[in-house]
């Protein structure tokens, strides 16, 4: 693109290309498909979180009337797992079962109904094992093991890192600080139950449509587990009723409907009910966390020291990138010399934990949020401004070789303090009321694919012919964000023409390029700059065929509002149909592939592939609460983002994005839990699922919204189409340590766990009045057997980005004895 | 009532949908929700809980919206149910289908049809309803995408329209 105009389609506040058709109800989601001779499935689930499955018979089942197939473990013998390392889930349980849920058979007949009472004659003879129901407990019973690898009993993954002398940092500092938190877990609770549709084309091949935010790797995992080659199957992500992280694993029950498909050459469906999207998880992980953090006494950092202990739930799922996130992103906000990081993820007898919307990051952010707004009060500084002091910079590198591009939180800090009126109410406002402030960063993209690879993150396809239709493939797929806006938006801008002209085609690996998901807020840029190479190529096409008719050069052509013609002379000129026309005349059929892969990464460690991203978003949050001392109640009247997004594609719905990020991480700093409870022993003993419902799993409703102000920070990146980075996660994240630090400033209690529900309050008010800590949160943090760190020299003292072998590290051996000499702040 | 045993373990009843009449045989334990879906393939109307829990099945029936999947196909017979799939006037969206097309009422949309249907059952018998109003009935339609937010803000737009539209045809 040669001649610059004004952006025309990027930056305006646009209808979405798929709304029609979601405010028509005509948007298919995977259970609005049916087809002829279509069959339905159902599974059986165990009731024991921890057994050996001894026997199965399945014969009064399979002879019950309607019942077209019934199917066990021993049909599926290859396991499957999204990540390389961490292939240990069966599409059904084959010898053991590790959670309440997981499944062991299913049944394929004329109807649900059918299927759901064959279900009832399938008898399984369990023996029931000991159980696991906390890290804890995982780490203390090495015995009972969940699964047989792993680093060591119930270990799924352990590692340490250690960017610079942290223990010598914090020895030099002026103040040290310790604190634990916890988050629980949560469900990502996106409201279309999970469903999928397998079925067998005439040409003998295999097709599934189903809820998933991964139609790459989830072939991939289908091909393995059916053993089957992956040119011989299809899969289709539908529309998606909201993802958040919940479809991205491939699910057992694809695979099963898939199996029975091939067995039977019939159509086969499958719909969870809402009680096993609750058992199928893979939500946030329960994270207990310890940060000790050297302070200076302007309140600059000196060195953190990070541990996380992750709630891994009974499979491996995202697990081994899950605890890298427990701890990577936290030097990208604040300027931090050195930075250990040890994090361990353990089995438990629960449902898989994997990605939810900000995967891994929101539980370390509250803890480093509050933990300086306890910095901050201890030192008699404003967090808002201390945090503003310490930002970090745009183009820098931090302690664990992340490169930061583009980086607009100074500016986020600096509008959300003003809109707000911060200055007059931080610790200004009256007993019961208060405001509190955090900041947060998140990745656009993951810089490195989930196996390794050297072939592009992402790749597009355009056609166009004579007709002036535009048509562009891609396999990134809709959950709701607006990708395939995104999309035309692109294509639309480059090529000088409206998004109505645009037709998307996405997420079906039959016919689109690959793009590795939606996940890790990677779309808009690794799709984005795709969609950018391949449209640059057809506009070379067309101004070089339109340059000769206006006897113009094609750098001087312009493409805008749906016209070709010369930048000196726009009266004379064609229509964008038109000129479609000369250069399919001039070069033949049309078209261009664009595709697109991260940049190289300076950390060169093992290690370092879990963090880099080509551009990181910033937001900062302050949020305003009412709290009744006499109930623990707490209101949320206002709350105030700015979200550094590089550009907005789509101003109204990139305003939307940061407001529905808003909505579920104040629901969950206020009442989203996916708690579970032991039965009696009389009872099993069992691990159950407290709430698998949408009525007991509390979220915030239209009543509970507070008003959100939204302002979007506009620095474009040069790693991104048009600048822009994401906005799908990155404003959840300040959220929940704003709730709990605007407590602090109305009522004096420290809620050092998420929720942050009303009884907890009670109790830190009691414990105020009794003179005590007011403080509710984990006493302490366990002995966890964390491995030697990899030591790494941060960019700042000389280091190459590579492990530094044979360091001498005097501190490192008397790590936890150098205590005595400084002062720890139990703050 | 005119149910006629045809199928054996069926009913064979006559149900008023988006203004048509339309004959279905179907198992008498399904629900509305199912019907609609299953026996007449209007699959616009959603589910995410089948308990009464989410709002994303809410159509009208006689004009009030009522969760579909809690209520018996054989107890609407000869009223008056309208889904999303009625609300359009041929290709011209209805104004709260435009105001959550243009707003952001509508992300995923997975919700969109239940919480369109609800929000058209206030508006024809509120046209001013106040932000708090809208909060109010519009709190069983759970959404996980949009932060409410923008769907108030697509109502109270909608209500805009509409009053406008009377008053041209006044
Ligand atoms: S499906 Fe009817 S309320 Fe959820
Ligand atoms: S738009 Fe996705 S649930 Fe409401």
């Amino acid at each position: 693109m040669n001649a610059k105009k004004k952006l025309e389609v990027v930056g305006k506040s646009r209808r979405r290309v798929d709304a029609r058709a979601k405010v028509t109800g005509l948007a298919r989601f995977a259970d609005d498909l049916t087809l002829p001779r279509m069959l339905h499935c159902k599974l059986l689930r165990s009731p024991h979180p921890h057994a050996i499955i001894e026997a199965i018979d399945v014969d009064k089942a399979r002879a019950y009337p309607g019942v077209h197939l019934v199917l066990t473990g021993k049909d599926f013998p290859v396991p499957f797992g999204i990540m390389p390392v961490a292939q240990d889930e069966y599409p059904l349980a084959p010898e053991r079962v590790r959670y309440v849920g997981d499944p062991v058979a299913a049944v394929i007949a004329r109807d649900e109904k059918t299927a759901e009472e064959a279900l009832e004659l399938i008898q399984v003879t369990y023996r029931p094992l000991p159980t696991i129901a906390s890290p804890q407990e995982g780490l203390e019973q090495p015995e009972t093991r969940i699964h047989d690898y792993g680093e060591q009993g119930n270990i799924h993954r352990n590692q340490s890192y250690e960017f610079g002398d942290v223990e010598a940092a914090l020895a030099a500092s002026d103040h040290v600080f310790e604190d634990v938190f916890f988050y629980e877990g949560n469900n990502h609770m996106a409201m279309e139950q999970q469903a999928s549709l397998a079925h067998i084309e005439g040409d003998g091949k295999l097709t599934l449509s189903s809820s998933t935010q991964n139609p790459h790797y989830l072939h991939r995992q289908m091909a393995r587990a059916l053993q089957m080659p992956a040119s011989q199957i299809r899969v289709i992500a539908c529309q998606n009723g909201g993802g958040f992280g919940g479809k991205c694993d491939p699910a057992g029950h694809e695979i099963v409907v898939s199996k029975a498909a091939l067995m039977l050459g019939r159509p086969v469906k499958i719909c969870l009910t809402r009680q096993e999207v609750f058992y199928q998880h893979r939500g946030r992980h329960p994270i207990l966390m310890k940060f000790r953090t050297g302070v200076s006494k302007d309140g600059k950092l000196t060195a953190v020291h990070l541990q996380t202990l992750l709630d891994g739930g009974a499979y491996g799922s995202h697990g081994p990138a899950s605890t890298f996130y427990s701890g990577v992103l936290t030097p990208v906000t604040y300027e931090l010399p050195r930075f250990k990081f040890e994090a361990c993820r353990v089995f438990t007898n629960k449902p898989a934990c994997g990605p939810k919307r900000g995967h891994g990051t929101p539980q370390p952010r509250f803890g480093q949020e509050v933990q300086l707004d306890k910095i901050a009060a201890k030192l008699g500084l404003d967090p808002a401004e201390m945090r503003l002091n310490m930002v970090t910079q745009a183009d820098s590198l931090t302690a664990n070789w992340l490169k930061i591009g583009s980086n607009g939180l100074a500016e986020c800090i600096r509008q959300v303090v003003e809109r707000s009126g911060w200055k007059d109410k931080h610790g200004k406002l009256p007993e019961g009321r208060g405001i509190g402030i955090a900041c947060s960063t998140y990745m656009s993209g993951a810089g490195v694919s989930i196996y390794w690879n050297k072939m592009p993150h992402s790749g597009v396809q355009l056609l166009l012919d004579r007709s002036g239709q535009v048509t562009v493939m891609c396999g990134a797929t809709e959950v709701g964000q607006g990708s395939d806006d995104v999309l035309a938006a692109i294509v639309a801008e480059v090529l000088g023409i409206d998004t109505s002209v645009v037709r998307c085609v996405t997420g079906d690996t039959g016919l689109t390029p690959v793009d590795l998901g939606s996940y890790s807020s990677r779309v808009t840029v690794m799709m984005g700059n795709a969609a950018m190479e391949a449209a640059g190529r057809v506009h070379e096409l067309i101004t070089a065929a339109a340059a000769e008719q206006l006897d113009t050069l094609p750098e001087q052509v312009v493409m805008s509002q749906g016209r070709v013609f010369a930048a000196d002379n726009p009266n004379h000129g064609m229509s964008f149909v038109e000129a479609v026309v000369l250069a399919e005349t001039k070069f033949g059929t049309l078209g261009a592939v664009g595709n697109y892969s991260p940049p190289k990464q300076p950390g060169k460690y093992k290690g370092s592939g879990v963090g880099p991203s080509p551009a990181y978003s910033f937001s900062a949050c302050v949020v305003e609460t009412e709290v009744d001392r006499a109930t623990g109640m707490v209101h949320i009247p206002k709350i105030w983002v700015a979200h550094d997004i590089g550009r907005a594609i789509n101003a109204v719905h990139a305003r939307g994005q940061v407001i529905g990020g808003v909505y579920m991480g104040l629901s969950e700093a206020l009442m989203e839990e996916q708690a579970f409870r032991r039965l009696p022993p009389k009872l099993s003993a069992a691990l159950v699922h407290r709430i698998p419902s949408m009525l007991e799993y509390k979220t915030l409703t239209a009543l509970d919204m507070p008003d959100v102000e939204v302002m979007l920070v506009e620095d474009p990146d040069p790693n991104c189409p048009f600048g822009a980075k994401e906005a799908g996660q990155g404003p959840l994240l300040p959220v929940m340590p704003a709730v709990a630090n605007a407590i602090w400033d109305a009522v004096g209690v420290r809620i050092d766990e998420v929720p942050i529900t009303p009884d907890k309050i009670l109790r830190a008010l009691v414990l105020k009045r009794e003179g005590k800590t007011p403080r509710i949160g984990p006493e302490s943090f366990p002995e966890v057997p964390y491995p030697e760190s990899v030591f790494v020299l941060p960019p700042g003292e000389g280091g190459d980005g590579n492990e530094s072998k044979n360091v001498s590290r005097p501190s490192a051996q008397s790590s936890q004895s150098s205590h005595s000499r400084m002062e720890v702040t139990a703050s | 009532m005119g149910i006629t045993a045809t199928v054996p373990g069926k009913v064979h009843i006559t149900l008023k949908v988006n203004g048509e009449e339309m004959e279905v045989s179907f198992a008498p334990y399904k629900t509305l929700l199912e019907v609609l879906r299953e026996d007449l393939g209007l699959t616009g109307t959603k589910h995410g809980c089948e308990l009464g829990e989410c709002g994303a099945c809410a159509v009208l029936v006689d004009g009030a919206p009522l969760l579909s999947c809690l209520t018996l196909a054989i107890e609407c017979e000869g009223r008056a149910i309208e889904t999303i799939e009625g609300l359009a006037n041929g290709p011209e969206l209805h104004p709260l289908q435009e105001a959550f097309a243009d707003l952001g009422g509508s992300q995923c949309g997975y919700c969109t049809p239940g919480a369109i249907m609800t929000a058209k059952a206030l508006l024809d018998n509120e046209p001013e309803p106040s932000s708090q109003r809208i909060k109010e009935a519009m709190a069983g339609n759970l959404c996980r995408c949009t932060g409410y937010q923008q769907i108030v803000e697509s109502v109270e737009k909608a209500a805009g329209c509409c009053r406008h539209a009377e008053r041209v045809k006044a």
